[in-house]
């Protein structure tokens, strides 16, 4: 091996098989840029190949194995040198000896497990990528290709609607109601808040969602709360029995699903506060957590069903399921 | 259960709002009026008191409609009562002005009526703040200070 920069050297590419077919999703770095990566699910087989390029071709390379791998890991920002492999698969591609010219490799990971969703917090990070690797006696070269992964659930069978008396004795008493506790993405919270009692004065109410990571167990918990949306939905003071509507609509949201306990090392859920504010600026308000969860995207079988529904919702004709009951329920003068 | 192909976001069931409550007076009625400024006293022990007047429709309060009158110190000893025995972050007095009670000065000192003006807003701003907090409704000083013809300073903090 050379000393003098003439050594020989290779650059490494991964390709992916589906590259032309598979999609891309969005996901932030750690410095807040955002960026595509394909979209895999759980259990997807991972192939491609691995092209090794030679920097000088003519030359040979010497190595000490050339090899891909699969790997889900976990980083703790504040404990870098300890990054967690939960997912750890190898293809050895070439046992130890030269290349003599540029090479590809091709690899495939059958159905692999991807438990966890891909995630990038304020102080832990969650990713799955391919690593090719070509030893060296010093300093091996390596190349990594980050993927994102989602995972999926479908409507739960048990969704029952949050409803709660809350107050203050003898000043401020309401009810409130939000239709679900489980929503989905793309969800809308319907919601509202009955006001039982009101002897404060009130300016404002809104309803903030806010994301709370966890990292590290036992007696070194962390908690880092984000607030995600602020969203008004009453300007004014309330008396009693006034009723405000809450709609929600979380599609306009950059959220995560909810995440309990990844791998024993953190947690993601969200939260929806009620905030009063009176016209002293004092806040009295009521936290509740909720349920996030990512569903498939459904294909549509037939254009012609979605266009029955679509004309529904705007003419309000025929489906009483649909259209019907708002006319019945409008009383507010 | 089938997939809705839009999503449902029609309002809650709430019932209708009594007419009564509706329109009916508001039950948050709380306004104190901090005002006629006197000044009480000979030479250098002079000192001045302002008109505390409050009206209100707020249960917890004793009399619905209370006039007493305080001096400077009195707002003083109640912001620390509160200071001492309640949760509350409580808000800042207008300030003592100490220098306006050293001698030499071109203008009228304590009593001069733009300063007395000043003070009399802030006080104003500072017990209105105060007595619409829920938590310090419940403290005994609060309504004493508000109701009762005199403060007495012996007497025993405790909450409503």
């Amino acid at each position: 091996m050379s000393f003098f920069g003439f050594g020989q050297s290779a650059d490494i590419d991964i390709i992916l098989n589906d590259a032309e077919t598979r999609k891309k999703a969005e996901h932030k770095s750690e410095d807040g840029k955002k960026d595509k990566y394909f979209l895999f699910y759980d259990g997807e087989t991972v192939s491609g190949k691995v092209n090794v390029t030679l920097k000088y071709p003519g030359k040979r390379l010497e190595h000490s194995g050339i090899k891909v791998e699969f790997i889900g890991q976990i980083e703790l920002y504040y404990d870098r040198g300890n990054r967690h492999e939960f997912v750890s698969l190898v293809k050895d591609l070439a046992r130890p000896g030269e290349l003599t010219q540029s090479q590809t490799f091709d690899f495939e990971f059958t159905h692999v497990e991807k438990p966890y969703e891909s995630y990038t917090g304020q102080n832990v990070k969650l990713r799955y990528f391919l690593r090719a690797t070509v030893g060296q006696r010093l300093n091996d070269i390596s190349k990594e290709k980050d993927i994102v992964v989602h995972t999926l659930s479908t409507y739960p069978e048990l969704n029952s609607s949050i409803k709660m008396e809350v107050g203050i004795e003898d000043c401020l008493h309401i009810e409130f109601e939000y239709n679900k506790s489980k929503y989905h993405l793309k969800d809308v919270i319907v919601g509202k808040i009955y006001f039982l009692l009101v002897r404060i004065k009130i300016k404002h109410m809104e309803l903030d969602i806010i994301r709370r990571e966890t990292t590290g167990t036992g007696p070194s918990v962390y908690h880092e709360n984000d607030t995600i949306a602020k969203y008004e939905i009453m300007d004014g003071a309330p008396v009693r029995g006034e009723s405000i509507p809450i709609r929600l609509f979380l599609a306009g949201y950059e959220m995560t699903p909810t995440m309990r306990d990844v791998n024993k090392k953190f947690s993601v859920r969200y939260y929806l506060n009620l905030v009063l504010v009176d016209e002293e600026e004092r806040r009295y308000f009521k936290q509740q957590e909720i349920t996030l969860w990512r569903k498939g995207d459904v294909v549509r079988k037939s254009t012609s069903h979605h266009s029955v529904i679509a004309s529904q919702r705007f003419e309000g004709s025929s489906n009483p399921d649909k259209s019907g009951c708002q006319s019945n329920e409008d009383h507010e003068s | 259960m089938s997939e809705p192909a839009v999503a449902d976001t029609r309002r809650l069931n709430s019932k209708p709002q009594d007419l009564m409550d509706a329109y009916g007076p508001p039950s948050n009625f709380l306004e104190i009026d901090v005002y006629d400024p006197q000044i009480v006293g000979v030479g250098r022990n002079r000192y001045t008191t302002y008109e505390v007047r409050m009206r209100t429709n707020l249960p917890i309060f004793k009399l619905k409609d209370s006039c007493v009158r305080r001096r400077y110190s009195d707002f003083e000893w109640l912001k620390n009562e509160l200071e001492r025995d309640s949760k509350i972050v409580v808000p800042p007095l207008p300030g003592k002005a100490l220098k306006r009670q050293l001698p030499f000065r071109g203008d009228e000192g304590l009593f001069e009526e733009s300063f007395i003006e000043e003070r009399r807003l802030g006080l104003e701003q500072f017990i209105n703040r105060i007595a619409g907090h829920p938590l310090a409704q419940n403290e005994r000083c609060l309504h004493m200070f508000l109701q009762e013809e005199s403060i007495d300073r012996n007497y025993i903090p405790g909450k409503v």
